[in-house]
């Protein structure tokens, strides 16, 4: 039996709009995924720490603020800095197709726009985890 | 011969049937005459990048025809936070306008006078500190408290259910909540204190009746503080308004209202005991739903609003915000803007439907619904109250885990296709025509920062510290903050200074998140 995937579901920035998140992590763990949600208004270093002490293969980052070309790189960053790499970082929310490309230049495996059904973000996340990336 | 007659020519009555609008308890309406003596108050949301732009661009909403304005303040400000704070870094100006001292709010209002137009504040936490601005900048400007028309959203309830931006614990929160409100009811006999809202419950994935109940019960609560406070009743209920959603459930929007309406008069009158009939009457302002925007095929969304205005309209709101086309990607471009007030005065002009008060009283399927929600929220307003009131059952976290499995259950049925939404789970398109999307000037982050750095330097520091210090005395005492709150604005203390006093008093909330 494969283990099951662990994913750390978080809302940085100031932005208290946690509808996406919470459905999002619902919508993973009956999908068979092990979700840690961390909750709202977390720094790059507090989303870092809970992968790293939560030992998830992947983070789920949620932004609806216009926040995400300042917050992103910064979670990028950390993850390089501890030698994270290999944990895969999604984003969702209202990213323009424009910095969406831009994110994934600097390292995001996916980008996520609003009326992504949970089916196709599930999915993803599997294909990238079989695939071992 | 009466004005009011179809396109064809047949004259209108004012309503049909009974009971008539303006009738306690209101369910066809607060005024006899509803839209026949006077429309709604369109009303666009607005606030973006810096002072000076939201000024340029409230200037420009007035000039198209607007008839009361909406601030929508940036992240940081709505946290108690200013521009120049690290943890503003990339949210200055982007979801609103930032609003960090007396300075900028003189900005936002210039050329603007405060006795000509009506002005709604969607500022919740620090909702004391930026009321206490905007009464200076009357102030400055000659116009009397007392001539001050509009609304503070002051709602704090609501962001410990859905939206979720609090600073302080529930109780001391309320406290403050019950200074604006008894402060109020001394000085600005014409200003709404609060605007209950349950446009974010929505938002955030309730059913209709949730919104209805959960808004409700907020109202009651602060009744209760505010009668504990040692006010009477018919001292401040009359300046309670509302805010509600409308989704695209067209009926059930309509017969929410209409229950709104009821309960609330009932609940004042029977509960209560309020005497004065201006008490009784549940005044609301309405926007459409921004989670029924799509991202797909953003035209469609000018349709939904259009419906769902409609229905905020023959609801009976008193006013309205038209949600714009492109306000699934981000705040919207002045074209967009134009294009949403329009939607507006086209029902208001062209559709006659202002001419009948409450046309869809009387229908079976209406008054059905009517009284089915009634019920629903009636069911949850006595289940909170059995739990001893909203924050207790927020402490549990019975509201949130109610809109949560809401929520999701709304999101199952769009995943299994058994919901449709045009353009995203049927009739999507690959192609798209890409919209043109207002970008926020990342330089105007910058400039607010600097302005703020030669505020600190150049204003009298030692009447900044002493009111300070003043303000923290006040909320340890537990006398109303008002006066003292108005003292460190007009010292030219900021947003971040204020609540960071009261943050030292009164401790900060982080939430047990409820899946």
């Amino acid at each position: 039996m494969s283990q099951r995937i662990r994913v750390l579901v978080a809302k940085p920035g100031l932005d208290g709009h946690d509808r996406g998140a919470k459905v999002i992590a619902r919508g993973l763990r009956d999908a068979g995924m092990e979700v840690i949600y961390a909750g709202l208004r977390q720094s790059p270093e507090m989303i870092v720490n809970a992968a790293l002490q939560e030992d998830v293969q992947v983070i789920g980052l949620s932004i609806l603020s216009g926040a995400h070309n300042a917050i992103v790189p910064r979670v990028l960053g950390l993850l390089r800095e501890k030698e994270m790499d290999d944990v895969a970082v999604i984003v969702g929310g209202t990213i323009p197709d424009g910095d969406a490309v831009e994110l994934k230049k600097q390292g995001v495996a996916g980008v996520f726009q609003p009326g992504a059904p949970l089916e196709e973000i599930a999915g993803f996340i599997r294909r990238w985890i079989e695939g071992g990336r | 011969m009466s004005r009011f007659r179809t396109l064809g020519g047949l004259p209108l009555e004012n309503h049909y049937g009974e009971p008539a609008p303006g009738e306690f308890p209101y369910v066809r309406g607060i005024h006899p005459g509803m839209y026949r003596d006077r429309l709604w108050t369109m009303r666009q949301f607005s606030g973006f990048a810096s002072p000076e732009e939201t000024n340029e661009r409230y200037l420009y909403l007035l000039k198209q025809g607007q008839t009361g304005l909406s601030v929508a303040f940036d992240l940081p400000t709505l946290m108690g936070y200013d521009s120049d704070d690290g943890i503003a870094l990339g949210e200055v100006g982007k979801c609103g306008v930032p609003v960090s001292s007396l300075e900028d709010m003189e900005t936002v209002f210039r050329g603007i006078r405060l006795d000509e137009v009506s002005v709604s504040m969607t500022i919740n936490s620090p909702a004391n500190i930026l009321w206490a601005m905007y009464l200076a900048v009357a102030e400055q400007q000659g116009v009397p408290w007392a001539a001050v028309q509009g609304t503070l959203q002051n709602d704090i309830l609501k962001e410990y259910i859905a939206q979720k931006e609090f600073i302080y614990p529930p109780r001391p929160s309320m406290k403050l909540v019950t200074d604006v409100i008894e402060y109020s009811a001394r000085h600005t006999p014409k200003y709404n204190p609060v605007s209950v809202s349950g446009y974010h419950i929505r938002e955030a994935g309730s059913t209709a009746a949730q919104e209805l109940a959960f808004t409700l019960r907020d109202g009651l609560e602060y009744v209760d503080w505010a009668l504990e406070r040692g006010l009477a009743v018919d001292e401040f209920a009359p300046r309670l308004s509302f805010f509600f959603n409308v989704h695209n459930d067209f009926f059930e929007e309509i017969a929410k209202y209409r229950a709104a309406r009821v309960l609330w008069a009932e609940t004042m009158r029977g509960r209560y005991g309020a005497r004065e009939e201006r008490s009784w009457k549940l005044r609301f302002h309405t926007q459409t739903a921004g989670c029924s925007l799509t991202w797909q095929q953003p035209y469609n969304n000018v349709v939904r609003t259009a419906i769902q205005a409609l229905a905020g309209v023959l609801g009976g709101t008193q006013s309205l915000h038209t949600n714009s086309l492109d306000e699934a990607y981000a705040l919207p471009g002045e074209e967009a803007v134009t294009l949403a007030l329009r939607t507006q005065q086209i029902i208001a002009h062209e559709s006659n439907v202002t001419a009948v008060a409450d046309p869809l009283g009387g229908s079976h399927f209406v008054e059905e619904l009517t009284r089915r929600l009634k019920e629903e929220a009636g069911a949850y307003i006595a289940r909170i109250d059995a739990m001893g009131g909203m924050i207790p059952a927020i402490e549990r976290g019975f509201p949130q885990a109610e809109i949560a499995s809401a929520s999701y259950r709304y999101q199952r049925e769009i995943e299994s296709g058994e919901r449709i939404i045009v353009g995203v789970n049927g009739y999507a398109q690959a192609e798209e025509r890409p919209l043109e999307l207002l970008r926020i000037d990342e330089a105007a982050g910058e400039r607010q920062v600097a302005k703020l750095a030669r505020l600190r330097r150049e204003r009298a520091n030692g009447r900044v510290r002493a009111a300070l210090d003043e303000l923290k005395r006040a909320a340890d005492e537990g006398r109303n903050t008002m006066p003292e709150v108005l003292e460190a604005v007009k010292a030219y203390a900021t947003v971040g200074e204020i609540c960071g006093g009261l943050r030292e008093v009164y401790g900060s909330w982080t939430e047990t998140a409820v899946l």
